[in-house]
């Protein structure tokens, strides 16, 4: 029986579910998960962080393919997770997906897509999130 | 008057397909004959991590793709669906988060079998005609669930559309509005139960029939319209031949129908289908094309609908989404090992 | 600053251990180095332990302070200390246990690692080993351990042309390795074919390119040096020690194909050892998974960047080679109880540098190096040792 334990993926729906993350005004970097300081800037960046919504678009630069899955990953093996490198800056770690296995190369132009993540069990919550799929000319 | 009605559209059809002569001969079937018979070739189905939600969020990014609103001026959400992921936590807060039109946002679920979608615009209308909301966001979505051989398997599909209402930039102007409800059981689930339960052929003349035609009538009596003044015309299909049917009933041609007509191809997706169909239409009409939509609901009733295609269609930026027919395209075929997989997974119990 | 040197050392047998518990299997590692520094029970100041998640694997935490009651000090109340940090708890633990002499602060310390995987399914074990990475941003979402270094080993492919078959070449070599050592969890040769075709975990990493879940301890005495020779004839010198930690997730890293931590780690230990890599003898490296040896032979400056695989390819790292490379089996096939790693590896280099390496010793081995390495390399301990 699922029993609270809700709040740690709740409190990041917004990255999650549209890519907000943040700019260092110093810098002008931008962060995705945002950050509470730019490693960079470090000091001077305090109180400087503004909110900044990401495009979800990106290129892969590398994947595997599962065939040995976590638990609540069981039924989608084998299934392919890689690393997308946003067209902002930030590289992120995530499934692609409505694309062939043999099909996925690095460099493949991706955009992000709105999906299950996983659940916790059978009486759970259910947490969505980002998934990416091969973008259309 | 003013126009009130849609203002921008979008849908979403998930890729996987199975065909219905596959579903058959796992079951020792005809398949040839049930296609034929119930005019289905194939119907779609949810990948895994698909659900009424996501279908949903990515509908209405493809509306608000398509138009410059600013999703903070939507005003109330509402999702209708036989398939929400939770039956107690509405799937219209996890879009209105997805698309950023939360939290000056009013949000229900609705439930009405297959007219779901279609009750959610009336209300979205209302609002708007009243001047309590700039724009409502009504969706009709589900990745519906059919008892492994029984006749429902070979039409229960996924997909579903999202339909922006406001009174600025209309696109196609909803001119009258009608509904005939009656109490019939001709097709239910019970709580706790995974699998529907129907009434066979009960479901024809006293049910689909009796309301599609009954509303039909009405609502072209209230819009002072006749079959002939429409350019096309959207019933609810829950099968490739009651729409046929019901349009030569009330006098509407096969060519007023056929571009509405998409469960052949993708299947019955409930809540989505009659809305699935005015979507396709949208994808081709022009400036002054009149649209006549019936849906239906068991349980029962019909929602009718009198639109006006406005000069505002030539604004709406429809390439920035893909159309029904890039989608019903845009496929994968799975066998029937991988479709029991997918779907005893999604409603296990 | 003061050296330390290791004055003994002790090693459980590593491998599914259905007999022996948690406790077990640190008072086995513990008696059998206390025995072999010839040390008592009170000339202990401190005990420091690594484990990565005793929490989750037998459900216990407060490590520190039970590692010392099994392992008879209650009565003497010396600190104790449990260290995490990840894969490379065992080494962060020793790096701790050497910097608490070398400040002054403690003259004799034990060192132990420990890992008891087995109590729980393989289910739970793959969920908690993947713990060592990013809980929110990469395990959520479906990444496992093995994916992530897959990941890695998918771009050093793309980037510098290694082959799935020079991966296959170090699990050969390791196993070969760790047919020659007693305390080994596999102890069999394997052939590349096998290799090459065993099931995919993670592609393209197969289910023999992944180190295996075991149970296992070990335990090593750390002394200062200018005492240490009261204790034993061949004291083994820290002559470096060095740590560095990196960003947790491999997608927020510099370059996906090099571990920084590694490379800062070995920069602290070669500067403060006065050594460069060419003085290397002998190396105990991370193999968590085959394309991390190929990795930590580049980032440990053995050889250049995108070079690990040719290195296989002419057999620079085998036993008889010019650089040999875990030649205790590795955790290929030596065995990777998580925390008792880094200690193990320790273990191994003193052995060798000692000449107790029986059939797998090193001629004229005079400085090795241990590398231990946390999650994805978000954290690196280096050791370099030299016999005083």
């Amino acid at each position: 029986m699922a029993d609270g334990g809700v709040a740690r993926f709740w409190r990041e729906i917004p990255q999650r579910y549209n890519f907000i993350g943040n700019k260092c005004e110093s810098c002008e970097r931008i962060f995705f998960p945002p950050r509470e300081s730019c490693p960079y800037c470090r000091r001077k960046s305090m109180g400087k962080m503004k909110e900044s919504k990401l495009s979800g678009k990106g290129e892969i630069i590398t994947y595997t393919i599962i065939h040995v899955s976590p638990e609540n990953f069981e039924e989608q093996i084998p299934y392919a997770v890689a690393i997308v490198k946003l067209e902002e800056g930030p590289q992120v770690t995530a499934q692609i997906v409505d694309c062939p296995i043999d099909e996925i190369k690095i460099g493949m132009k991706v955009e992000s897509t709105f999906r299950r993540i996983q659940e916790d069990g059978y009486t759970g919550a259910i947490y969505y999130g980002y998934k990416f799929k091969k973008t259309e000319k | 008057m003013e126009n009130i009605g849609i203002v921008s559209y979008g849908a979403n059809i998930p890729r996987f397909r199975i065909k219905a002569e596959d579903i058959a001969s796992v079951w020792g079937k005809d398949g040839n004959a049930i296609s034929k018979g119930l005019g289905i070739i194939e119907k779609s189905v949810p990948s895994i991590d698909q659900d009424t939600a996501t279908i949903s969020v990515e509908a209405a990014r493809a509306a608000l793709s398509r138009c410059n609103i600013d999703p903070q001026d939507i005003g109330a959400i509402y999702i209708g669906s036989e398939s929400h992921p939770y039956a107690v936590k509405p799937t219209g807060t996890i879009v209105g988060d997805a698309i950023g039109a939360t939290p000056d946002l009013m949000v229900a679920d609705y439930e009405f079998a297959c007219k779901a979608g279609t009750a959610a615009i009336q209300t979205c209308t209302a609002f708007v005609k009243s001047g309590m909301i700039k724009y409502g966001l009504a969706v009709g979505a589900d990745t519906s669930q059919a008892a492994p051989g029984d006749a429902l398997e070979y039409s229960a599909s996924a997909g579903g559309a999202a339909f922006i209402i406001g009174k600025k930039d209309v696109i196609a102007n909803i001119n009258h509005t009608y509904s005939f409800t009656t109490d019939t059981p001709d097709f239910w689930r019970r709580a706790e139960r995974k699998y529907p339960s129907h009434g066979g052929r009960f479901t024809g003349a006293p049910a689909y029939f009796k309301h599609v035609t009954n509303c039909a009538i009405n609502c072209m009596k209230i819009a002072g319209t006749k079959p002939e003044d429409y350019d096309y015309a959207v019933f609810h299909q829950p099968n490739g031949k009651f729409p046929v049917n019901v349009a030569k009933k009330l006098g509407f041609t096969f060519d007023q129908i056929k571009q509405g007509l998409v469960v052949p191809y993708i299947g019955n997706t409930y809540s989505g289908a009659s809305l699935v169909g005015l979507a396709s239409v949208l994808d081709v009409v022009k400036p002054g094309d009149r649209i006549f939509l019936t849906s239906y609901g068991s349980g029962a009733g019909s929602d009718g609908f009198d639109i006006t295609v406005t000069d505002k269609i030539k604004n709406l930026a429809r390439k920035n989404a893909p159309t029904i027919a890039q989608m019903v395209e845009n496929k994968e075929y799975i066998d029937y090992g991988t479709y029991a997989k997918i779907t005893d997974l999604l409603y296990w119990e | 600053m003061r050296d330390v040197a290791v004055i003994g050392v002790g090693l459980t047998k590593f491998g599914e251990l259905w007999d022996k518990s948690f406790r077990q299997l640190t008072a086995e590692a513990g008696s059998k180095a206390i025995i072999d520094a010839g040390i008592e029970g009170k000339d202990i100041d401190a005990l420091y332990v690594g484990t990565m998640s005793a929490g989750r694997f037998v459900g216990q935490e407060h490590v520190g302070a039970l590692v010392a009651d099994t392992s008879g000090f209650s009565f003497e109340h010396i600190p104790a200390i449990r260290v995490e940090s990840a894969c490379a708890s065992g080494g962060v633990a020793v790096r701790q246990g050497y910097l608490s002499i070398a400040s002054g602060m403690n003259d004799i310390v034990v060192v132990g690692g420990i890992e008891k995987m087995n109590d729980v399914g393989g289910t739970a074990a793959t969920g908690t080993l993947v713990t060592a990475a990013d809980q929110e941003w990469e395990a959520f979402f479906g990444a496992t351990f093995p994916g992530i270094y897959a990941m890695l080993a998918t771009r050093h492919m793309h980037e510098h042309g290694t082959t799935k078959e020079q991966l296959a070449q170090v699990a050969v070599k390791n196993h070969a390795n760790g047919a020659l050592n007693p305390h080994a969890q596999f102890r069999r040769e394997i052939p590349i074919e096998t290799v090459m075709k065993a099931t995919m975990v993670a592609y393209p990493l197969g289910l023999l390119d992944c180190s295996p879940v075991s149970d296992g301890a070990a335990s090593i005495i750390l002394c200062a040096a200018d005492k240490a020779k009261e204790y034993t004839d061949n004291p083994i010198k820290i002559i470096g020690s060095g740590q560095a930690s990196d960003s947790l997730a491999l997608h927020a890293r510099r370059d996906i194909c090099t571990l920084d931590s590694t490379v800062h780690a070995a920069k602290m230990a070669y500067k403060q050892a006065n050594i460069t890599a060419k003085d290397i003898d002998l190396a105990e490296v991370h193999d968590c998974f085959t394309i991390a040896e190929i990795c930590a032979i580049e980032d440990l400056g053995f050889v250049k960047k995108g070079e690990g695989g040719k290195a296989i390819d002419n057999k620079i790292t085998t036993l008889d080679g010019s650089l040999p490379v875990n030649t205790s089996g590795g955790l290929k096939a030596k065995g990777h109880p998580v925390g008792a790693t880094g200690v193990a590896q320790i273990v191994e280099i003193v052995q060798q540098l000692k000449g107790n390496a029986d059939k797998r010793q090193v001629p004229d081995a005079k400085i090795g190096l241990a590398h231990n390495i946390g999650g994805s390399g978000a954290s690196c301990t280096i050791h370099i040792m030299e016999a005083m």
